[in-house]
């Protein structure tokens, strides 16, 4: 009893430990980032292009599906109360304000957000930060604020890609298999959607940007040096990740509302 | 303070003032450093002279690489001080300690390339970040570098592509392009074929004579490093077990320097790590 007690308790240390570093280390990304946008802003570029490239297609698949599938759902239901015109805003709502940042946040993990966490712990694992610590060159600086700022630039657009490809996706079901009017569907989409709809999914983007970003950076930095210790590192990216972008998700929407 | 052997280093004067004496460019005393509950270095004492080729040698895992850390500062002593060039390394911040490091050119043990960066790129990186050079004069010097190494015709591959050897000479030009006043070499010679050992070995030997550099040398080949070595320190046990030039480590009448130097299995430094008996263990006694 008093054992797990003692264990309790140091674990809720080690986690406040961990949390805290977390903190300071987001502080000091954050720190650069200015420095690096203006003077090194190719490095960017290049990184917003991987992280770009790495997702958009499997961002834009299941952008397609997930729109048709929402489509089918919301003609199913709406089809008993004669509201077929409807289909579209329900699809509309449904990825603008959740389901497009929210998937996208967890594609993105999977995809870019493991790929960073794997090359930054390899990096470290065969010392090529240290190797840049020696030439006085800060890794941080040089490595990691570039990825991150990559990271956060591009996931709002890579949302964005989501829920437009979602929405051809519902209209694809809605107007071409079921036959819905497409002047009334695309006419209820614009008349119901607020701005404040879209600026919610935005927000949510950039949110889950910073937030998935920060995860797989800071997993790669603190990977423990060999090849397992990689491989838990990129598996924590994309747990870690999951768990954040959802917590998230519930207290923006609460937020809002 | 007692050495349990009887070659104990004399060149180390406790009393002497530390970080006054021009001649000493590093100066290590009473260090100590653990990982985990293991100590890997309990009282080390070191003195690397301005201008000598110094060279680094240990049964491995005695903490070389280790020993290049704590003095260029990626990691931190437990107790001890570090005097580089006249200044406690502790009491640099950030920028001092890079700087410092500015000063240093360090060849890793397994070369440490940037992956992302082709070879010619690799080597162009310390110029790139530190200075604002032409790319005309960036290509220029990156080219002469090549050139030294031998691997002038490898510009343009990835690390990916570079054989062991190839790395590891690829990491020397990259070291030296900064051209810094020491240069730190973590076992150059390994996986070299014998063509090139010789030329890594002379152009160790030219940087230091005729570019003044200070160098550290971290070997485990005896043969190469007593060629080329002015002075040299057998690490064991955490200590300096013994140090002086390669002549006289030769004929030195410590058990574990002859061990050392002449390659036997048997003496103060057992080749079998701790283990149960080898008949017991194979019989499966041990497991009973
Ligand atoms: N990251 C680490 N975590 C825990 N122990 C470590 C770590 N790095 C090194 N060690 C331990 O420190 C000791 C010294 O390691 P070091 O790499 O300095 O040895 P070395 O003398 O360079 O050996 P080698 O000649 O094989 O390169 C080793 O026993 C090793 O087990
Ligand atoms: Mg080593």
């Amino acid at each position: 009893m008093k054992q797990t007690f003692l264990d309790l308790r140091n674990n809720l240390i080690e986690f406040l430990r961990t949390f805290g570093a977390f903190q300071l280390f987001f502080l000091r990304l954050l720190r650069y980032s200015p420095e690096i946008l203006t003077t090194r802003l190719g490095l960017v570029v290049k990184q917003v292009h991987n992280a770009g490239a790495q997702s958009l297609v499997i961002i834009m698949v299941c952008g397609l599906f997930v729109g048709a599938v929402l489509a089918l759902q919301a003609y199913s239901n709406m089809s008993k109360f004669n509201a077929e015109d409807w289909t579209g805003v329900a699809a509309a709502f449904a990825l603008v304000k959740e389901l497009g940042p929210v998937m996208t946040a967890l594609l993105f993990a999977g995809r870019a957000g493991t790929a960073l966490t794997s090359e930054i712990g390899l990096m470290k694992a065969t010392d090529q930060l240290s190797a840049m610590e020696m030439m006085a060159v800060n890794p941080v600086r040089r490595v990691l604020v570039p990825r991150f700022l990559g990271g956060v630039i591009a996931m709002p657009f890579l949302a964005a890609i989501f829920s437009a490809v979602g929405l051809y996706g519902a209209h694809l079901i809605g107007v071409e298999v079921f036959q819905v009017d497409v002047g009334s569907f695309w006419q209820q989409i614009q008349l119901t959607v607020e701005i404040s709809d879209v600026n919610e999914g935005i927000i949510k983007s950039i949110v889950f940007g910073v937030a998935a970003s920060l995860i797989a950076v800071w997993e790669g930095y603190n990977t423990v040096p060999t090849a397992e210790g990689v491989g838990h590192a990129t598996t924590r990216t994309v747990v870690i990740t999951a768990i954040t972008v959802l917590v998230f998700d519930f207290m923006i929407t609460a937020a809002m509302i | 303070m007692s050495f349990r052997l009887s070659f104990a280093p004399s060149t180390d004067l406790a009393d002497e003032k530390l970080g006054e004496n021009s001649e000493n460019l590093i100066e290590i005393r009473a260090l100590k450093y653990s990982r985990g509950h293991r100590a890997i270095f309990d009282g080390l004492n070191l003195t690397i002279r301005r201008g000598e080729i110094t060279a680094l040698m240990g049964p491995s895992g005695t903490g070389k690489t280790t020993l290049l850390r704590l003095i260029t500062r990626q990691l931190i002593p437990e107790e001890g001080v570090i005097y580089v060039d006249g200044v406690d390394i502790s009491t640099l911040n950030q920028s001092g300690l890079y700087e410092m490091r500015k000063r240093f050119g360090m060849l890793f043990q397994n070369g440490a390339l940037l992956t992302d960066l082709s070879v010619f790129e690799n080597v162009a990186f310390p110029l790139r970040e530190h200075t604002k050079l032409s790319n005309r004069l960036i290509r220029h010097i990156v080219l002469t570098k090549l050139h030294a190494v031998g691997l002038r015709g490898a510009a343009d591959m990835l690390p990916a592509q570079l054989s062991g050897g190839m790395a590891r000479r690829i990491a020397l030009a990259r070291a030296m392009v900064m051209d810094p006043e020491i240069l730190i070499y973590d076992e150059p010679f390994v996986g070299l074929d014998p063509i090139s050992l010789g030329v890594i070995v002379r152009l160790v030997r030219r940087l230091n004579d005729v570019l003044g550099i200070t160098s550290i040398v971290v070997s485990h080949d005896v043969e190469e490093i007593s060629a080329v070595a002015d002075r040299s320190f057998l690490l064991s046990d955490g200590k300096v077990a013994a140090s002086g030039s390669p002549d006289e480590l030769r004929t030195a009448n410590s058990e574990l320097v002859r061990q050392f130097m002449h390659g036997m299995a048997d003496g103060p430094v057992a080749f079998h790590y701790q283990a149960p008996g080898y008949e017991e263990q194979l019989l499966g006694r041990d497991i009973e």
